[in-house]
Formats: C-alpha cells, sequence, structure tokens
C-alpha cells in the first residue's frame, strides 16, 4: 500500500515536469511554425538580394540584411576585445577589493538595462555629444555596449571553469602571468567564451531599440558608402512593414521575420557546434 | 650534523610565513645541499607543502601569505634578488596528483621551453626527447606523442610531468607528495626516477609516506606544527633519531 503510493507519487511528478517541460516548447515551436509557413514563400533570390520597391511593397530587404549584418560585425569588433580583456582582468588579476566589488556591481546592473535605455545613452553619447551622427558607427557601439555585460559574464565563467592547476603548472615552468593566461587558460576558456559571445551577438541582431535613435532608417534608396552612413536594419525594417505600410504582401512581413529569425538561427547553432568542435579538442 | 663536503643549494633561514592570522612555518633554518634528495616528513598541518611552495614562491599566489627571514639560491635572496619567473625556471616542481595539461604528450613537455621563447623544431624535438628518456617515458610513448596526455595512466603522466619540468632544465626539483595518487608499481618507477634525477639535480620530496623518505631520500627533515624538529642523514632519522616526537612519528604513534 505504502508503496504503490510512493510509486504513484513518483509517476505524478514525472508526468508533472515533462508536461512542464512541453509546455514551454510550444510557444518557441508554434511562433516557428507561423513564421515559417507564412515567411517561406517569400523566400526567393530576389527577396535575399535586392532593393526594396513600390514603397517596400515589393522588391527585396536586401538593404536591411546588410545593414543588421554590419552593426552585428562591428558590435562584434568593438565589444569582443574590450569585453574578453575586461573579464581577464577581472578574473585573472584583479584582488578583492572595493573597486572590484564596486566593478561587479556595475556589470550586473548593466545587464539589466532596458534596451531602449541603450538605445538613449547611445544616441546622447555617440550620435550627439561625439557627433558621429545617426549613423553605423554610433549603432554598433550602441549595441556593443548593450553587449559588454553579457560577453564579460560568459568570459569569467569560462575562465573560471579552467582548473586552478593548469594556472599552478604554467608558472611552476616559469610562464609570466600573461604567458600562462594566454598558454595555459585562454585556450581552454575559449569554448565558453566563443559561445557566450555568439549569443550575445544573436541578440545584438535582434534588437530594435538601441538601433532606433541610433543608426536605423526608415528607407534609404542606396546601400550605406561608409560607416558614418545611416543604414536600414532587419529588426527595425520588420516593425516598419509591420505596422507603418499599409497594403504589403503579408508573406513579405513573414519573410523578414523569418530571414531575421533565421540569421539568429544560424548564429546559435553555430554556436553550439563551436563548443563541440572544441570540447572534443580540449578534454580534462 | 652538516656534512663538510656538502654545498649548499637553498639556504633557509629564520623562514617564518603566515596566512593571515595563523602562522604556518616559524622561524625555519635549513640548509639544502648540491645533488641531495631532501626528504620531507611530518603530519598533516605541519607546513611541509608550504615550506616547499616557498621554495618556488608559488606560495605568492595566495595574496593573504605573508613571510619574514630569507631564502638564497645559490647565495642569492629567491624574494629579492629575482623575479618568480626566473626562480622557477631553475627550482621546478611537481605535484601530488599527475596534471597534464589537456595538450598532447609533445605539447605538455614543449610548454616551459614554448615560454622561455624557443621556437625551433629542433631544438624542441630534441629537448622533448631528451627530457622524457629523462624522466624514463620516452620508450612508452615514443610512438605517440601527438596523441593527449590525458590518455596516459597515473603512473606514466606522473612522469610525464616530470619530463616536462626537466625540459625547462631547472637545476633543484621539489616533489609535493607525487605518488600519493599511484600504485605501488609506478610508485617504484617514480622512485627510481628520482634516485636517477639525483646525479644531475637537488631535489627536494615532501611527502606523507615515510617509507618512501627512508628508501630514496639522502637526508631527512621532520616537520611539526610549522617547525623544524630534527634534521639529519635518513638512517640515522629512521634509526637513531634525537627527538623523541620524531621517534614516536616514525613508529606510527601519532601523525
Amino acid at each position: 500500500m505504502r508503496m504503490s503510493n510512493v510509486h504513484v507519487r513518483e509517476k505524478i511528478a514525472f508526468g508533472v515536469l515533462f508536461c512542464v517541460t512541453l509546455f514551454v516548447l510550444t510557444p518557441v515551436v508554434i511562433v516557428l511554425w507561423i513564421i515559417f509557413k507564412n515567411g517561406l514563400p517569400a523566400l526567393n533570390w530576389e527577396f535575399l538580394t535586392q532593393m526594396p520597391t513600390d514603397g517596400m511593397r515589393g522588391g527585396g530587404i536586401f538593404p536591411a540584411i546588410l545593414g543588421t549584418f554590419y552593426l552585428v560585425v562591428g558590435a562584434t569588433l568593438f565589444s569582443l576585445p574590450l569585453g574578453i580583456f575586461a573579464a581577464i582582468y577581472l578574473s585573472e588579476y584583479a584582488r578583492e577589493n572595493a573597486l572590484t566589488r564596486l566593478i561587479n556591481l556595475a556589470i550586473v546592473n548593466l545587464s539589466g538595462v532596458p534596451s531602449v535605455v541603450y538605445g538613449l545613452f547611445g544616441f546622447s553619447l555617440f550620435v550627439v555629444f561625439l557627433k558621429f551622427g545617426v549613423s553605423i558607427v554610433a549603432g554598433s557601439l550602441t549595441l556593443a555596449i548593450m553587449n559588454l555585460p553579457v560577453i564579460i559574464t560568459a568570459t569569467r565563467e569560462a575562465l573560471k571553469g579552467v582548473p586552478g592547476y593548469f594556472r599552478e603548472v604554467s608558472l611552476s615552468l616559469g610562464a609570466s602571468r600573461w604567458q600562462t593566461v594566454r598558454h595555459g587558460v585562454l585556450p581552454f576558456a575559449l569554448p565558453g567564451i566563443l559561445t557566450g559571445t555568439i549569443l550575445s551577438i544573436a541578440r545584438a541582431a535582434g534588437e530594435t531599440a538601441p538601433i532606433l535613435f541610433t543608426v536605423a532608417a526608415f528607407y534609404i534608396p542606396h546601400l550605406p558608402k561608409s560607416v558614418f552612413d545611416q543604414t536600414m536594419a532587419l529588426p527595425y525594417h520588420l516593425y516598419i512593414i509591420a505596422t507603418q505600410i499599409p497594403n504589403i504582401p503579408v508573406s513579405y512581413r513573414y519573410g523578414t521575420a523569418l530571414v531575421l529569425i533565421l540569421m539568429v538561427l544560424i548564429l546559435n547553432l553555430s554556436a553550439i557546434v563551436v563548443r563541440s568542435r572544441f570540447r572534443k579538442k580540449y578534454k580534462w | 650534523m652538516v656534512e663538510k663536503a656538502a654545498v649548499s643549494k637553498f639556504e633557509v633561514r629564520e623562514l617564518s610565513v603566515r596566512f593571515g592570522g595563523s602562522g604556518v612555518l616559524r622561524a625555519l633554518t635549513l640548509d639544502i645541499h648540491e645533488h641531495e634528495i631532501l626528504g620531507v616528513i611530518g603530519p598533516a598541518n605541519s607546513g611541509k607543502t608550504t615550506f616547499l611552495r616557498a621554495l618556488n614562491r608559488l606560495s605568492d599566489l595566495n595574496p593573504r601569505m605573508t613571510f619574514s627571514g630569507s631564502i638564497r639560491l645559490d647565495g642569492v635572496d629567491i624574494n629579492r634578488g629575482m623575479t618568480s619567473e626566473a626562480l622557477r625556471r631553475r627550482v621546478g616542481m611537481i605535484f601530488a596528483l599527475p596534471m597534464p595539461l589537456p595538450l598532447s604528450i609533445y605539447e605538455n613537455i614543449a610548454f616551459g621551453p614554448r615560454r622561455k621563447g624557443i621556437r625551433d623544431r629542433k631544438t624542441l624535438n630534441a629537448l622533448v626527447e631528451e627530457s622524457l628518456r629523462a624522466a624514463f617515458l620516452w620508450d612508452e610513448v615514443k610512438d605517440r606523442l601527438k596523441t593527449p596526455a590525458t590518455k596516459l595512466s597515473g603512473g606514466q603522466q606522473q612522469r610525464l610531468c616530470i619530463a616536462r619540468a626537466l625540459a625547462v632544465k631547472p637545476e633543484v626539483i621539489l616533489f609535493d607528495e607525487p605518488c600519493s595518487g599511484l600504485d605501488p608499481v609506478s610508485t617504484a618507477k617514480v622512485e627510481e626516477t628520482m634516485l636517477q634525477l639525483k646525479e644531475r639535480y637537488t631535489i627536494v620530496l615532501v611527502t606523507n609516506n615515510t617509507k618512501q623518505a627512508a628508501r630514496v631520500a639522502t637526508r631527512t627533515a621532520f616537520f611539526l606544527m610549522g617547525e623544524l624538529v630534527e634534521l639529519d642523514a635518513t638512517h640515522k632519522i629512521f634509526t637513531t633519531p634525537a627527538d623523541k616526537r620524531t621517534d614516536d612519528y616514525i613508529s606510527g604513534k601519532f601523525g
């Protein structure tokens, strides 16, 4: 009697946990299914490589794809070195004191700042104060700052995951502190760093608020010529064609969403591939 | 007590080490002779490992560590007269557990030399072979230098770590309980290696296994509660120790 009671409870617990997990999956599946079903008909070579026509009701979305690509690359260029070096300093060099505690607090808070606040900050600092204008540089820098706390946290976790004895072994062999970081720690933390970084880039690709005031253009009839030009970008373009332009084919809206989601998915997939590749290489 | 002919490699004078509030080593004074194996025995918390890590300044890693007194290597103060990197190139260390880096056998051995700036393939190849031979591992691994070092057995890994330390061309090698994770056969091999290395290097062996000290050490030091109780020729320590506490420890009455 008692045994079967335990057995029943076990089954109930398993069932509930399984259903909850399944429930988490459903919205993802439904969203993806709707977007794929409605967007796939729009996907063709012209859609991906041509300029928009007919007041964005026809043609392609190439300038938005290119713009998002530029922004992602720009944001990565700025945030990757800054974030990784800051994380190395914090986890390998800095000693526990009031300053490092303050820095830690700042990083935690930075990751909690709403993205629209980053947008306003980027607008006032890069666009107005530093006179970059509404431009790819200003947008990239804004996204980079938004990415920094994520990259720093991911890098620190990855560095922390490298066992302490790696450092002792390296130092005991006469390596300097930097050599130890460079050759005895960093290579083994790289999979974690890359995974965190790529995920943060994927997030940046889909952000709308930070680029709203700093770079994104409603419509430009030509491609950006320099980093100080404005550009169209996928998330903002999606917002415009979904709300501002009447009589646009439904497939265009979903097609744009599909391209954006595919970009993010590809980035996330590459993060997984990178991680498993390195995991096989450095096992301990 | 000190043999006349012996040349001192390390001179430790009045060395006290504290971690924050608690003293771990108290006013330690002793010499380590060239080409000897100095065995260091003592119960847990006697300061053996702290002593060892002070000799290559790995103790610097603990920000709460403070010390007084001096350690001289060939007459030069290791804390004031040289950088920690220069010191550690002359004083290698083998840790309690075999700790190969997750690299190939070859790259593990080449790690130290590469950090010294040696790039030339031929020089590195020669160093790797020489070091592996000196650690009696060459014949077992010569055909698979590119395979991960973590695939080796525990005993092989520990000899790999010895080879890795040798590749830096040290003068002194510190062994921190090198056989604590090894089976008797691997232990015998590591001990055999140590006896061979004595001809060319100065060795300090910290061990929890008093019999190991009796087997390989030239002289043996007995540490207790951060103090040096006794230091003498190994056979004297194990047959007619001067201090009763030494006698009690090696006969297994405590510790």
